[in-house]
């Protein structure tokens, strides 16, 4: 059981905000936190992390008391069993891949680990590189085999594919989902794309100036109302053209641009880079194979 | 020529910048991640010696060093130590006068590395010592090179100080830069020539390895 509330003054751009948070959610959730730039995300991280401080609150993770401010209890980083992959990955680099896992094995930590998660990322080739050298998604699958080697008890990525381009973010979502189940991690990730969202996340807390507007499953939050459809999917409104009567919605979806029919009430709502939910109920979907 | 002031001006800057090198790195990483509101004063107190006239620095440590000030008493007292008109106290001038030489680099190549390197390293259980010995110190070797260089370098170069607080004895303060001053005033321009050239050559060897080094050019020989 992972237990935040918590309340802390912010400085942003447009002056003062605060930020409270008050949830309870079981261990093993992947849990996404979706919001505008500004609204918090990164500063949630922090306070779990313990490189912020809050003004006032409470952390227990799966009994453990990280934070208790009326009791004075405030566990340093080093105490905290996290794992965090940095938007910038921070990567040490004046050491190799493989000395940037072994750095992070406790004193007695079992090698082992760091030979398993160098085969799970498929770091294998890339043992004695130094980061610099590595692609952007070969250093966040380091920083990711990094993150995990202390095996933490919450694991929090901050937007960490929101540098990599698509075929990249789905390898990715994938060694990320496969390490959450295989070590039942508890896993926390800011993320503002909503298919990655759906794709990955059990819970949605999205987030509005500091304060915890919904908290659902994907569905519940971003779907205005449930489609009981046969097959959906998410994607980004990149056109809208109008023919005749009817109007033609551009929408891509992973890779690739689907032409969807609305009409004129449905199209007005939307606007380009809205994000959509595609579904079907009446037809029977086709299937071919591919290639 | 005597070969006894180039050894002495090289064993000074030597022992000055292994001080400053164990002084100022504490100081840098706490000038560049401390936000307490005396920081300015430290950062200015650190940074005099490159505007206040040598002279200055020498006349006020002669004062407060000499045997009959308080100070001065309570340390040939308590730890034998003289600090006027004798090599330590040269040592102990040449560390204030070289500070900034050497707090500035580091603290400029601490400030510039990202500052989730250092959370990095906390998140994964490691401690403050730790963090600073095994990642950060060694991400800014370049900066810790540049700083010895010219702390060494400007140790070589100091005259105003050594002249006020160590005077000129031969073989215990008498450094090149005085040597070359002493043989002028007696009219010895060969001799003063001589010292000048070899300080000349060697001051430019250890600046030129500087910018080679951090122009990349030497980097595959040091790293």
């Amino acid at each position: 059981m992972i237990e935040l509330a918590f309340y802390k003054k912010l400085n942003s751009p447009s002056g003062q905000m605060k930020l409270e948070l008050d949830l309870t959610f079981e261990a093993g959730t992947f849990l996404s936190v979706y919001g505008k730039s500004g609204a918090g995300k990164t500063s949630i991280l922090r306070i779990l992390a313990g490189l912020l401080n809050a003004d006032a609150g409470r952390i227990a993770v799966n009994n453990n008391l990280w934070l208790e401010t009326s009791k004075g209890i405030n566990l340093k980083s080093q105490k905290r069993k996290v794992g965090f992959l940095f938007q910038d990955y921070a990567l040490f680099p004046n050491m190799s891949v493989e000395e940037n896992l072994r750095f992070a094995l406790e004193k007695n930590g079992d090698p082992k680990i760091v030979s398993d998660l160098i085969a799970l990322t498929e770091l294998g080739d890339l043992r004695q590189h130094k980061p610099t050298t590595l692609s952007g998604g070969q250093q966040q699958r380091v920083a990711l085999a990094r993150a995990l080697v202390r095996q933490p008890e919450l694991l929090m990525l901050d937007e960490p594919l929101s540098a990599l381009d698509q075929e990249m973010r789905v390898k990715l979502q994938d060694y990320i989902l496969e390490a959450h189940r295989t070590w039942n991690l508890t896993t926390i990730m800011i993320s503002h794309d909503i298919s990655e969202i759906f794709k990955m996340s059990d819970q949605v807390l999205m987030l509005d100036e500091g304060k915890m507007i919904k908290y659902a499953p994907p569905h519940e939050v971003f779907a205005q109302k449930s489609v009981s459809g046969k097959f959906q999917f998410t994607g980004e409104v990149v056109g809208i053209e109008k023919e005749e009567v009817i109007y033609i919605i551009t929408v891509l979806i992973g890779k690739d641009a689907v032409k969807v029919v609305a009409d004129e009430n449905e199209a007005t709502k939307l606007q380009l880079g809205d994000k959509v939910l595609v579904a079907s109920k009446a037809f029977n979907p086709i299937i071919k194979k591919l290639s | 020529m005597e070969w006894g002031p180039l050894i002495l001006t090289f064993k000074l800057a030597f022992v000055a910048t292994l001080f400053l090198l164990i002084v100022s790195i504490p100081l840098a990483y706490w000038l560049a991640y401390s936000k307490t509101k005396i920081k300015p004063v430290i950062e200015t107190l650190v940074s005099m010696p490159l505007v206040l006239p040598p002279t200055v620095i020498g006349f006020y440590l002669l004062v407060a060093f000499s045997p009959s000030s308080t100070l001065g008493e309570w340390l040939d007292q308590w730890f034998r130590l003289q600090l006027v008109f004798s090599f330590e106290g040269l040592v102990f001038a040449s560390v204030i006068y070289s500070l900034p030489f050497m707090v500035h680099p580091i603290q400029s190549g601490l400030s510039n590395l990202s500052p989730s390197l250092k959370e990095a390293s906390y998140v994964l259980g490691k401690s403050r010592t730790q963090t600073l010995f095994k990642i950060l110190l060694p991400n800014i070797k370049s900066s810790l090179l540049t700083g010895i260089v010219l702390a060494f370098a400007h140790t070589i170069g100091e005259f105003g100080v050594v002249l006020m607080i160590g005077g000129n004895i031969p073989d215990k303060t008498r450094v090149a830069s005085i040597a070359i001053y002493d043989q002028v005033e007696s009219l010895n321009y060969g001799a003063a020539n001589t010292y000048s050239i070899i300080l000349f050559a060697l001051t430019f060897l250890i600046l030129l390895m500087v910018y080679l080094v951090n122009g990349k050019q030497l980097k595959p020989f040091w790293k």
